[in-house]
């Protein structure tokens, strides 16, 4: 698939989901997309707690065009809004991400989280009901027991599919400060969930207890200078996991030094030219997403302007960086004013690591291919969304000329933000949130 | 203006067109954002500014202050609220209309509805 990242292969709208709404409720924004291990099925959540799951169409002979349609399988209320009368708090719904677990059986397993609350859920699906108990009525009532006088096997019939989420698990009052990140660790046995100042480490099996790996709140909290803003497992190494920062490092953490992680075996930081600091530097180098490669052997990292690729194995800089929207440096003071400085944008790898996409504003995303070093912006629009259509790429202009195409800096619409974008694990299929609508975009050849 | 370390004044000289194009745009922001904000402190990623995203969500009610200022009021109309509805201490009394509804109001998402092309 090399050359799908970055212009060399076009891509083009496969779906969108979600309703053309003139004024989107608050409670309809997406607040994270997820695909599973195999791909198959892709979890959205939203602000109004609510999650959505949609399952990939088996290719089917009858209705060719169908293939690898996304279209909805389960969806459930995952949390509700709370009040902690006790600290005078307002706990949103919003579930801040997503996690599956690799599936280990028929049923799908994923992690769901707010600020405060962490849920296993668990998916499964039910194909046939059964027929002739013993001890109840085909209507469900009891029967009673001194009536029977013979067993009977019960007959299992085949019935509509139905798919039910139930909660298993909740996780809950382990943090005092607002969940940003949740991972799950290749042993499968454990996850970890991060806020502002801490990091807890948590066995899937038990809800009541849960250990602190890194705690960063200082004794005196005016001395406070970072916070934590993103925390991943490494891929295949289940003793090591990474932590961003606010200030625009990572640490890397092995959990077999030492059981509380607060000094770090790796420090990733860019030094910073002096010269260039500003009153923004420090917000702008805040890190709002963390990636491993798949490979395990490199991360990545997103700030307000750039994604950085880091190797594990060098902590001075990253080995590549990407400029998302170099064009809003010369904006930085309307967008610290109207707050979108502080917007934080993911990112994602592709399957083979060959290439990276994030999100920015105008429904723009990006895409980078790291082996032919070619990138392209591509916009999420209702307009372009004719089926199998070819997504053109954008482009913005900043000096004083604007061409016929391009769109100018000043035009861009600072509230379409595309913060959460996901790739399949395999295939050339990427899902975008775009504010409340879905929209999943497929290579040409596929 | 820029150099700021006294031992890397040499930097003016090393100083490109290309990097100093670099520099200039947010420079120049800061200084328009200080001409509007004067007041604004040096540190923005400092602790302030911290404790405030750490108090997402705080929302503080005295019964005193709320039940005093209705006594006040009890001859006036109470006033609606002002334009910041988060806004629960100091001069803003919230009252049970202003407060936002807590319940989720459980509709399907339109993800799982709506239009499916």
């Amino acid at each position: 698939f090399a050359g799908a990242g970055g212009g060399g292969c076009p891509w083009c709208f496969s779906q969108v989901k979600g309703a053309i709404d003139e004024d989107v409720a608050e409670a309809d924004i997406i607040s994270t997309v997820e695909f599973n291990y195999s791909g198959d099925l892709l979890a959205t959540g939203d602000k109004g707690g609510r999650v959505v799951i949609f399952q990939r169409e088996q290719e089917n002979k009858s209705r060719p065009h169908s293939r690898g349609e996304y279209n909805v399988y389960s969806t459930f209320q995952s949390h509700e809004p709370e009040f902690d009368y006790l600290k005078s708090l307002e706990i949103e719904e919003k579930i801040n991400k997503i996690r599956w677990l690799p599936q280990q059986n028929a049923a799908h397993f994923l992690l769901s989280t707010n600020d405060k609350t962490i849920k296993l859920w668990k998916i499964s699906e039910r194909d046939k009901r059964a027929e002739g108990y013993n001890l109840k009525d085909e209507d469900g009532r009891l029967r009673d027991p001194f009536r029977i006088t013979a067993l009977r096997v019960h007959v299992a019939f085949p019935m509509d599919l139905m798919v039910e989420a139930s909660p298993r698990r909740i996780f809950a009052n382990a943090h005092t400060y607002h969940i940003n990140s949740i991972s799950v660790n290749s042993d499968h046995e454990t996850y970890l969930s991060a806020d502002d100042l801490r990091i807890n480490l948590w066995h899937l099996e038990i809800t009541d207890r849960s250990f602190n790996i890194v705690d960063i709140k200082p004794a005196n909290m005016e001395e406070l200078t970072e916070v934590i803003t993103a925390a991943e497992f490494h891929p295949h190494q289940c003793n090591v996991f990474v932590y961003s920062s606010s200030k625009g490092t990572i640490r890397l953490c092995d959990m077999r030094s030492s059981a509380l992680c607060d000094r770090h075996s790796k420090f990733f930081e860019e030094p910073e030219d002096p010269s260039s600091r500003s009153f923004f530097s420090e917000i702008i180098s805040s890190i709002s997403d963390v990636k491993f490669s798949h490979s395990g052997r490199y991360m990545m990292t997103r700030d307000y302007l750039s994604v950085k690729v880091w190797d594990l194995n060098m902590e001075s800089r990253p080995v590549e960086t990407h400029q998302v929207h170099e064009y809003l440096r010369s904006k930085l003071c309307s967008l610290y004013e109207n707050d979108c400085i502080f917007d934080k944008f993911e990112c994602c790898w592709n399957g083979s690591d060959s290439a990276i996409m994030t999100g920015s504003y105008n429904n723009f995303f990006r895409m980078f291919d790291r082996d032919t070093r070619r990138d392209v912006t591509l916009e999420a629009s209702r307009e372009s969304s004719k089926p199998r259509a070819s997504l053109k790429p954008r482009k913005v202009c900043t000096g004083g000329k604007r061409r016929k195409d391009e769109i100018s800096v000043d035009s861009l619409d600072f509230n379409k933000k595309i913060l959460h974008t996901a790739w399949h694990p395999v295939d050339n299929v990427i899902a975008v949130a775009a504010t409340n609508n879905l929209y999943i975009f497929q290579d040409k050849i596929n | 203006m820029a150099g700021g370390l006294g031992c890397d004044v040499c930097y003016w000289f090393v100083e490109d067109t290309q990097e100093k194009e670099g520099i200039l745009p947010e420079r120049a922001e800061e200084a328009k954002l200080k001409a509007k904000y004067p007041s604004l402190g040096q540190k923005p990623g400092g602790s302030d500014f911290l404790m405030k995203r750490l108090q997402k969500g705080q929302k503080y009610f005295d019964s005193g202050d709320y039940n005093m200022a209705k006594a006040k009021m009890k001859n006036k109309q109470l006033p609606s609220a002002g334009p910041d509805k988060n806004l629960v201490t100091g001069d803003h009394i919230p009252t049970p209309q202003d407060l936002p509804q807590r319940k989720s109001s459980l509709v399907t998402s339109k993800l799982a509805g709506g239009q499916v092309e």
